[in-house]
């Protein structure tokens, strides 16, 4: 059954019975998938289903356990990323692998295989980004460069190895809708001239729009395989989540109340070489509000979240109010001390210390703020207390977890956000500033947690969330403000909102009716 | 074929247990080759080395000698490690200790008093804090590597200590010998049994700051603040915690407790200054910290264990002729091994073949 | 008498220089290896011994690198096949180095060695001035000149040199681009290791033909803070290792001379001038920043 010879006729690629287990878990388990040439496959799936691990074991970076890969009809083991490029399997990273340190032109010569001189790479590169329409310099620094940028680095170093087959894992996750469709432009004229395209993603309606057909994975399986046209949104949101999720309920806004927290003129110095100064923030959240701050990564959304926490103090006092009084100069306990609850990004390393338990982390944010009932007399830690409360917003989170209380970095993502989430409820804030609340997480999840912001914003506390996920913030907010550069737009009310425009402003283009206070007519 | 790591999902309690001990086995094992490719009898050495001490009171006394100042540095630089602050300099912070604690009874001979000897301890720790606090606010203030600045503070320290004792402190009726007079009987840390041998107060005074610490470390808010610091500097800082005052904590705490057994050795061992008064402890500290996992009750174990090397290595030399140096070799490789098996508390290793044709191989587990 | 005080700078400063170029090499691949001390004593023990029962100085040399890039092997299989943590591992190799090679060693104390002679360009050698400062030293200054000019080549303008550097600056980066992260980070320990060896090796063969215990004296830990001091470039690491050079030889100077300062006080001075050093070229933090190696330290651990 297998074909010795190469057959121009068949599929490039089949995969038969591909899987991947680490330790206990099989984050793949016997995926078939096929792709013919000059087509766009799209493969679907909510996080965690197993996309990035699958891409990886065809792409050579890691190993499969089981399986075989059919590459133009002939068995292929491939070992490493260099194999699979000498194979003309090419790669554009979600999380880009690119080297800060280094000229975007050193980092095209290092994927390529043969040894070229420097000023070569720099000619052939600029030739591609002509031919596809994706400027670059190649002589800039890479830690320089935007998120945009990075990825026509990214797609220009996969051309310069004239691929067969193009894999793109999340591409538009980082990009503004506007970048998205320029990109798309670029992807098309890749398939007209009979490459093909792996597109992974979870955003339904770009699948729907450039996909040729479509393989669902739910829990690392292949659940359905279609042509994404004839589908709906809501039917593909089906097959990838199964039915777990629940809608989130969003009663109307309620009017708007005091303000609870409020930013004044903001500015912040760049901390490091790579850090976006903010300037000129303003910015007022009521009770019972949710304010979005829409962006694309990396314009000062986790310096602007530094300055509000806390971890990164304010020369003036009001430059950060809470409830009414100045807080700029206090640090992130004198500021939690005040109502406020806070939860960052990075969940692992930040949110919670990874080789701790549960309760510890607990400890963490609240060993001030609750120090009455988890202190004793000279900071002894009653470590039943704090236990059975880490216990009770396991319970209320519905945290699912191996053993009492394991370590943090033993959850999946998903289960230890709900639990930094509910850590920070559990104290019912007035003011809770949130990262990216549901980055990375299956959507049974992020539907919960979606569900409790806008149950704590019912239930009179002012909630702020920065996001990266328009659908979310469309989801769950009453208005919607955007970052780009380090500055930020006046907030959008949803109503008035449209993805072009919130689009338009995280591309840059001046608010054109910044002007409006429109967040007070919530 | 391949060695690989797999990460366990969680920290293994069963090797964090097992881990020092594996270490002492192997390094055991390395010792009795090293014996043999010298032509020594590999099982007669280790009997000398590691049993033939503990034989007789007064040497379990000279353990407790020689097991008090690596215990005392040692769960100071454990406070250090824990939070990640690589303080290497307590060499040097025992040495200032130990001259800053014996200023009264060497400038001021006259003075005898009972007052004398807290005044000296006190003066050590004082020492010993003050000089762990320069690569600390270095540290915090112009961000300057404290590994580099401690250490070179250790020669500083060394070269200052000879120029003292050989210059203005030298004994004026020691016959131009570089030392100091000796110290009178107020100064003099007393034996805790003078009849049975020489172990002295410092012994105690480990036992207790090991005992404090570890309370400290297991029990309370400060010791979580240490930790969650070390691990994740960023979770720390969302904590509230500073990091610039850990930094200052950690040092003068294990500053201070360098200076404590500086002036305790002096005082309690010696009985003046020399140009030499440290077979190494401030390093060998660094071992016993390690050995004893960072965690103060397993640093008294540990502390006993180097001690043990120590008095080895001077019964080796006298019974079967090896240098006494063999023991610094073998507390260095003690160190690699100690390291080594702490790997398996946070991984398994996994010895695999290159595969090549896929499917579901053999592969061994450990 | 100016002249020779300026080669006598240049023995001071080769040892520091060939040390520091070593680690500056195993640095920029993301590595920290604080065994430089204890390969630099393995290396000068090792030299020693091996030139005395061979009368061969250059035997001694060979045996250094080699013992010196066997130790640097050690280090890699705890701190990159086993993942232990760099630092500690790094001090464990120092003092295991110390130990060791105060073991080995002791039979050798007191005994006179064999010099490595400096090299006599006819004619050139004899040039007024710069004649025996350039054209009359011992063969290891020119080793040292031509491994810094050589790294300096390596690292901006060869494939390889590219690739070291990436790996320094985004190990997960690397391997995604099927880079051989540990692979290329032995080659550069065994480099590092080798030239520490070789500095070893330099102060038991030629500044001072002889074993004396803890010889090195903290040299190997001042290399350390020159890779710092040149914010990992290779050209200002030959600045820094000459200006240490002056401040050792300048002290010794005043040592003879007898200036009225206690000579163990003078003594102290390269240590103190290191501190003054690293708090010159750390307190700016954003220059700091930008030149370290971003993977420096770091534990890496491909996912397979």
């Amino acid at each position: 059954m297998q074909t010795t010879l190469e057959d121009p006729a068949g599929p490039l690629l089949e995969v038969r019975g591909l899987t991947k287990v680490f330790g206990t878990l099989k984050a793949c388990e016997a995926i078939d998938l096929t792709i013919s040439r000059g087509e766009i496959h799209a493969l679907l799936g909510e996080n965690g289903a197993g996309k990035s691990t699958f891409v990886k074991m065809l792409f050579g970076a890691l190993e499969p356990t089981a399986g075989s890969i059919l590459w133009k009809g002939r068995d292929v083991a491939i070992t490493s990323p260099s194999e699979a490029r000498r194979r003309g399997i090419g790669m554009v990273f979600q999380h880009f692998s690119l080297f800060d340190a280094l000229t975007a032109a050193e980092n095209i010569m290092l994927s390529l295989d043969d040894p070229a001189p420097a000023s070569a790479v720099a000619a052939r590169a600029r030739d591609l980004s002509r031919t596809y329409g994706l400027p670059l310099d190649p002589n800039a620094h890479v830690g320089d460069l935007s998120v945009g940028e990075r990825q026509r680095i990214e797609i220009i170093r996969c051309l310069l190895q004239n691929p067969e087959l193009i894999i793109l894992d999340e591409p538009t996750s980082v990009l503004t809708p506007q970048e998205a469709d320029r990109l798309f432009e670029t992807l098309e004229r890749l398939r007209s001239e009979g490459r093909s395209i792996l597109y992974i993603s979870h955003r339904l309606e770009e699948v729907k729009r450039i996909c040729d057909r479509a393989t669902v994975l739910r829990h690392g399986r292949v659940v359905a395989e279609c042509d994404p046209r004839r589908e709906t949104a809501a039917s593909l949101a089906r097959m990838m989540v199964g039915d777990e999720v629940q809608p989130v309920i969003r009663d109307k806004p309620a009017a708007a109340r005091e303000v609870l927290l409020e930013i004044r003129d903001l500015d912040r110095r760049a901390s490091h070489p790579f850090a976006v100064p903010l300037a000129g923030i303003n910015l007022a959240v009521h009770a019972g509000e949710i304010l979005g701050v829409a962006g694309v990564a990396g314009n000062g959304q986790g310096e602007f979240f530094e300055a509000v926490s806390g971890e990164a103090l304010q020369e003036r006092p009001d430059a950060v109010r809470i409830g009414g009084k100045d807080a700029g100069r206090l640090d992130i306990t004198g500021r939690r001390l005040m109502g406020a609850a806070f939860v960052p990004e990075e969940r692992l390393g930040h949110a919670a210390a990874p080789f701790m338990t549960l309760s510890q982390n607990l400890l963490l944010s609240r060993h001030r703020t609750d120090a009455r009932a988890f202190l004793a007399r000279l900071g002894i830690i009653r470590g039943t207390i704090v236990a059975r409360a880490a216990e009770r917003i396991s319970a209320a989170m519905d945290v699912r977890k191996a053993g009492d209380d394991p370590e943090a970095a033993a959850l999946s993502g998903g289960n230890l956000q709900k639990f930094v989430i509910g850590r920070e409820l559990d104290r019912q804030p007035r003011v809770m500033v949130v990262n990216q609340p549901t980055w990375g997480v299956d959507a049974g999840a992020a539907a919960r947690i979606r569900q409790a912001l806008i149950d704590l914003a019912k239930s009179g506390s002012a909630v702020l969330v920065i996001s990266q996920d328009l659908d979310e913030l469309f989801e769950i907010c009453d208005a919607i403000a955007v970052m780009h550069g380090g500055r930020l737009s006046a907030p959008i009310p949803v109503a008035e909102a449209t993805y072009e425009k919130i689009g338009l402003l995280m591309g840059g283009a001046e608010p054109g009716h910044a002007a409006a206070p429109m967040a007070e007519a919530v | 074929m391949r060695i690989e790591l797999v990460k366990r999902p969680q920290h293994s309690a069963m090797f964090s247990a097992l881990s020092p001990f594996i270490a002492l086995a192997l390094t055991l094992g390395a010792g009795a080759i090293m014996f043999a490719l010298m032509g020594k009898d590999p099982l007669e050495a280790l009997y000398y080395f590691f049993i033939d001490p503990l034989r007789e009171t007064w040497s379990l006394h000279e353990l407790a000698v020689k097991a008090a100042p690596l215990i005392l540095i040692a769960v100071g630089l454990a406070v250090c490690y824990l939070s990640n602050n690589w303080n290497i300099g307590a060499e040097g912070q025992f040495i200032i200790g130990a001259i800053l604690g014996s200023m009264l009874p060497v400038m001021f001979p006259e003075l005898q008093s009972w007052i004398v000897l807290p005044l000296m301890l006190l003066m050590g720790i004082l020492g010993g804090a003050a000089y762990a606090a320069i690569p600390a606010l270095l540290k915090t203030r112009f961000n300057t590597n404290e590994i580099l600045t401690s250490l070179m503070l250790v020669y500083v320290a060394q070269l200052f200590l000879d120029w003292i004792v050989r210059g203005p402190w030298r004994n004026p009726e020691g016959f131009n010998f570089p030392e100091t007079r000796n110290f009178h009987s107020y100064a003099i840390l007393p034996e805790i049994w003078p009849a049975s041998g020489r172990a002295h107060w410092g012994f105690v005074f480990a036992i207790l700051a090991a005992l404090a610490l570890w309370f400290v470390l297991s029990r309370t808010l400060k010791g979580f603040e240490v930790k969650v610091i070390g691990q994740s500097p960023r979770a720390g800082r969302f904590a509230g915690f500073s990091r610039a005052r850990m930094v200052i904590f950690a040092f003068l705490v294990s500053g201070a407790l360098a200076g404590l057994a500086g002036i305790s050795e002096v005082s309690g061992a010696i009985g003046q200054l020399r140009p030499s008064i440290s077979p190494g402890y401030g390093f060998a500290a660094i071992i016993v910290a390690f050995l004893g996992r960072l965690n103060p009750l397993g640093i008294i174990a540990a502390g006993l264990v180097l001690a043990l090397s120590y008095l080895g290595g001077e019964a080796a030399q006298i019974s079967i002729g090896v240098t006494d140096k063999v023991a610094r070799s073998f507390q260095g490789m003690l160190l690699f091994f100690v390291l080594a098996c702490d790997m398996l508390i946070h991984y398994r290793i996994r010895i695999s073949r290159p595969v090549r044709a896929i499917g579901g191989e053999a592969r061994a587990h450990v | 008498m100016f002249e020779s005080v300026l080669i006598t700078i240049a023995t001071a400063a080769t040892p520091l220089l060939i040390a520091a170029i070593g680690e500056l090499v195993v640095e920029r691949s993301g590595v920290l290896n604080l065994g430089v001390e204890g390969m630099m004593i393995m290396g000068a023990v090792t030299g020693f011994a091996v030139a005395m029962l061979t009368g061969s100085a250059w035997l001694g040399v060979f045996a250094a690198i080699l013992v010196g890039a066997a130790f640097a092997l050690l280090f890699g299989f705890l701190a990159l096949t086993l993942v232990t943590n760099q630092v500690a591992t790094g001090l464990a190799l120092t003092l295991f180095g110390l130990g060791l090679s105060g073991m080995l060693g002791e039979s050798f104390v007191g005994l006179p060695g064999v010099r490595l002679g400096a090299v006599d360009i006819p004619v050139l050698s004899d040039l007024p001035v710069v004649g025996r400062l350039l054209f009359g030293q011992d063969p290891l200054f020119y080793v040292s000149i031509l491994l810094t000019a050589g790294v300096a080549y390596f690292l901006f303008s060869t494939r390889a040199g590219l690739m070291l550097r990436a790996v320094g600056d985004n190990h997960t980066s690397a391997h995604a681009q099927g880079i051989n992260v540990i692979g290329i980070r032995y080659l550069a320990l065994l480099f590092g290791g080798a030239c520490a060896g070789l500095a070893g090796a330099y102060l038991s063969i030629v500044y001072t033909p002889q074993w004396v215990e803890n010889m090195t004296a903290g040299r190997g830990w001042i290399a350390l803070a020159l890779v710092v001091f040149a914010s990992w470039r290779p050209w200002r690491v030959v600045v820094g290792a000459y200006l240490f050079g002056g401040v050792t030889i300048g002290q010794l100077h005043a040592q003879a001379l007898g200036v009225g300062i206690p000579s163990q006080l003078l003594s102290s001075l390269p240590y103190l001038a290191t501190v003054v050093v690293l708090v010159l070229i750390s307190r700016n933090r954003r220059l700091t920043m930008m030149n370290t190696p971003a993977s420096l330290g770091r534990a890496f651990v491909p996912d397979r």
